[in-house]
């Protein structure tokens, strides 16, 4: 199924149109060049980052103390093997997909099927990977309490190992009355309670005297600074405004909002691609299980959607390098 | 029907694999080499390289991003075939990309920390 073409009598000139000078089909061209505008897309993303975090450069948070779980594994400290297991995930259905292009320039309908498959398994596993990051970072870990100026205070005991607030909240009677949309006339519903009120924080935190405040600002070793107990207390009470579990678009524990805001932005976006990817690589398999392809005596498709495959691997690597190792 | 005849040279020339199928693994090999090197780095840190830094970088965020380049180069010429293309098509797509985005993250950064010096010194940069 060749694209129609004209004759226009100047075949075979430089300028008679029909040749290709770069020696690529039309479809395989233009799925590079939207590449390029996806890749400027992705960098635009990637800068806007990095400018925050330069404007931010004393407070952002460490990415080895934000991502810090793998599954199955509660309460084990694993910085960053997780993400590593997505990456190796992405790079070997990258490889299954070139593998399928290669079988598909020789056209074995069985081999690129295979390849195919594997691709799509490996894509799926990546995208579950993904929203179990996603929910890991949403529910959050340890708690923290936002002060007034929406700055995030974090907790320590003594020998500098994080405590959770559940760990020493007090539990202050709770004088709050929840009603349901069938007792009133006029109904709105409220805003979502964390476990703990501040004032529950902040008495368990006077009650303990080993505790001690962490501020996000890094000190010149790239650690954030602790506070001693008197400076600790006094930042409390001066200070302390309300308790953050977890991370949303307006507060997060790990640090400034706009960790999480470009946390969810830019690896769902990349997320997305990722699993319209997939979405793409089930039509494209699909077809060449009906032997579309076959007939059709090329297997381009597939290395059209290699190539998008490829990229979404490509972007990956740049997220991880800046939102897990930098 | 595009290239069957593939550049099956890497590192320029020194590796070179008998078919495509090999280099495929190949360059998988390299990759996931590269992979382990980065997360072993960012666990250890190192305190040469976090204590030094280059350009107002610290020296390990420097090899992460260098190392992060020469994954993207091999993905982009082995994986996507880029190797493979005529030199137009090449150029049009890495030259057009590559300087877009060296430029914008260069402004962008430059700004940023222009900003934080404000934030931080009290304005003082107006009072001049």
């Amino acid at each position: 199924m060749e694209a129609t073409v004209v004759e226009t009598g100047t075949e075979g000139k430089d300028w008679g149109g029909g040749s290709q000078p770069l020696k690529a089909s039309y479809g395989k061209m233009m799925m590079w060049f939207f590449i390029v505008s996806d890749a400027l897309t992705f960098s635009g993303f990637l800068a806007s980052y990095g400018f925050s975090r330069f404007k931010f450069i004393d407070s952002w948070p460490i990415a080895d103390e934000v991502f810090t779980h793998f599954p199955f594994l509660h309460g084990v400290e694993a910085p960053m093997y997780y993400v590593a297991f997505m990456t190796f995930i992405l790079i070997f259905s990258s490889v299954t997909m070139v593998l399928a292009v290669d079988a598909g320039h020789k056209m074995q309908q069985n081999k690129v099927i295979i390849y195919m498959f594997l691709t799509i398994i490996g894509g799926f596993i990546f995208v579950g990977s993904q929203a179990w990051e996603w929910s890991t970072f949403i529910k959050g870990e340890f708690g923290a309490v936002e002060t007034k100026g929406g700055k995030i205070l974090q907790f320590l005991d003594t020998e500098g190992e994080r405590v959770a607030i559940a760990d020493f909240a007090a539990s202050i009677p709770d004088e709050r009355q929840y009603q349901s949309e069938n007792e009133g006339i006029w109904y709105e519903s409220g805003t979502t309670q964390t476990t703990f009120n501040f004032e529950e924080v902040k008495a368990g935190f006077l009650a303990n005297d080993n505790l001690l405040v962490r501020t996000q600002y890094l000190n010149e070793h790239g650690e954030p600074t602790v506070l001693s107990r008197e400076e600790s207390v006094a930042k409390i009470m001066n200070d302390g405004k309300l308790v953050v579990e977890g991370a949303n678009l307006h507060h997060n524990e790990y640090g400034p909002p706009l960790f999480a805001d470009f946390f969810f932005f830019i690896t769902g976006f990349h997320g997305f691609h990722v699993f319209s990817g997939v979405i793409i690589n089930c039509i494209i398999f699909f077809n060449v299980i009906i032997g579309t392809y076959e007939r059709r005596g090329s297997y381009e498709m597939v290395e059209k959607v290699g190539l998008y495959w490829h990229f979404v691997d490509l972007v990956w690597v740049f997220v991880f390098t800046f939102f897990y190792l930098v | 029907m595009a290239h069957d005849n593939h550049n099956l040279a890497i590192f320029r020339g020194a590796l070179k694999f008998k078919s495509n199928q090999s280099k495929i693994w190949g360059v998988f090999v390299l990759l996931s080499i590269i992979t382990v090197i980065e997360v072993a780095f960012g666990i250890i840190r190192p305190e040469f390289l976090t204590e030094n830094t280059f350009l107002a970088m610290r020296l390990l965020n420097w090899v992460f991003i260098i190392l992060t380049i020469v994954k993207a180069y091999y993905i982009t010429w082995d994986f996507m075939h880029m190797r493979d293309e005529k030199s137009g098509l090449r150029r049009a797509v890495v030259w057009t990309a590559i300087f877009l985005i060296a430029y914008l993250v260069l402004i962008l950064l430059i700004e940023g920390d222009y900003i934080f010096e404000v934030y931080k010194e009290n304005f003082i940069k107006f009072d001049f």
